[in-house]
């Protein structure tokens, strides 16, 4: 099997922060948002809204990253249709992580609470409040949030696929030690 | 000179009596800010009553008699509004109202001035100091003002919600009253 190509030690990290952020804040808005009013609700949104806001710092951190590196490519075994689909959900991905939490950012605003940075930069509200506006959000929000848990499930897949059944490498070339132990 | 003198002192009642300000216009209104997780969040008590008389003049000899119907509180949600209507916060099924009466007023000077007097909300009356300035405009008398007020000294949001780190014990009410 020839070693594949490992993404950058940057790329790695800011995947893999990226992935446990999307994996924490996701459950903490799902379980949030169906508790009733209470203080350990107030801490839920408040703790989700401060990990989307990371999450949205994180993206553009990726963003300039990619923009300035040029990605290690995929594999040339892959199939031409296989190479379409891996580079549109890319691109989604990146898409949905941008646009996500700042839905959130503008429903938050629409329904009249301002987002405060954990509990001490406060971001501008770009809307004023705005019921019907605020609801529309909420429903936009969680439209992509429903996509982009399709697309994670995808990704995944694609990646378990190609390492585990492929025998590929694909997945070596976000976790490197997978590569090591595969070469010996 | 004497009969201008006397004109005068006659006069003088009906001058004082019509720069004196009591009724209260449709545009007033009792906001306040609540902090939840340091976030500022803006709520308004739709309804209230009060018999105000306050002359620019003489401010000292201003009263206020305000009443303020809590179940018309807007706390920001619908969810909240629902929340903050029981028994842990204003129970107004037990006290409706929430009642300010002025013992004083008093001008702290550059316009300013403040008033005295008790507040009570469920059951509970506490002193409080409010200042506020008083502005005469085409008519109307506008008084705005703002205090703060520890929610806890009233037992509003007791139970779970007695912590503050998450729903702050401050909370500022504000105040803009129009009178004619």
């Amino acid at each position: 099997m020839t070693r594949v190509l490992a993404y950058t030690r940057t790329a790695i990290t800011l995947h893999w922060l990226m992935a446990l952020l999307v994996f924490v804040t996701f459950p903490v808005g799902l379980v949030m948002h169906e508790m009733a009013l209470s203080p350990n609700k107030l801490r839920m949104l408040s703790y989700h809204k401060w990990l989307g806001v990371t999450v949205f710092i994180l993206v553009m951190m990726r963003l300039l990253w990619r923009a300035s590196h040029k990605p290690a490519p995929l594999l040339a075994t892959m199939p031409d249709w296989q190479r379409v689909a891996a580079n549109a959900v890319h691109v989604l991905l990146y898409v949905l992580l941008f646009v996500i939490p700042l839905s959130g950012w503008l429903m938050s605003s629409a329904k009249g609470f301002q987002t405060v940075y954990l509990g001490l930069l406060p971001l501008p509200d770009l809307l004023s409040k705005d019921k019907v506006l605020g609801d529309a959000l909420f429903a936009l929000h969680e439209v992509l949030n429903i996509t982009l848990l399709v697309l994670l499930v995808a990704h995944i897949a694609a990646a378990i696929k190609h390492q585990f059944v492929d025998h590929d490498g694909t997945l070596a070339r976000m976790i490197p030690f997978l590569d090591r132990s595969s070469s010996k | 000179m004497k009969r201008l003198l006397s004109v005068i002192t006659l006069l003088l009642p009906v001058i004082a009596f019509a720069a004196e300000y009591s009724k209260v216009q449709p545009d007033s209104s009792i906001t306040f800010v609540s902090k939840q997780m340091s976030v500022p969040v803006a709520g308004v008590f739709k309804k209230f009553s009060g018999n105000i008389r306050i002359n620019p003049a003489k401010p000292e000899t201003g009263m206020a008699n305000i009443e303020i119907d809590l179940a018309s509180i807007d706390a920001g949600s619908m969810e909240a509004n629902d929340e903050v209507k029981g028994q842990s916060w204003f129970d107004v099924a037990e006290y409706p109202r929430a009642n300010f009466v002025s013992s004083s007023v008093k001008a702290l000077g550059g316009g300013k001035f403040e008033t005295a007097g008790k507040m009570t909300i469920k059951g509970k009356t506490i002193e409080v100091r409010a200042p506020f300035t008083l502005k005469e405009d085409r008519g109307l008398l506008n008084i705005d003002g703002a205090f703060t007020l520890k929610r806890l000294d009233f037992g509003i949001g007791s139970g779970l919600w007695s912590d503050t780190s998450v729903v702050a014990d401050e909370v500022q009410i504000k105040f803009h009253v129009v009178l004619k």
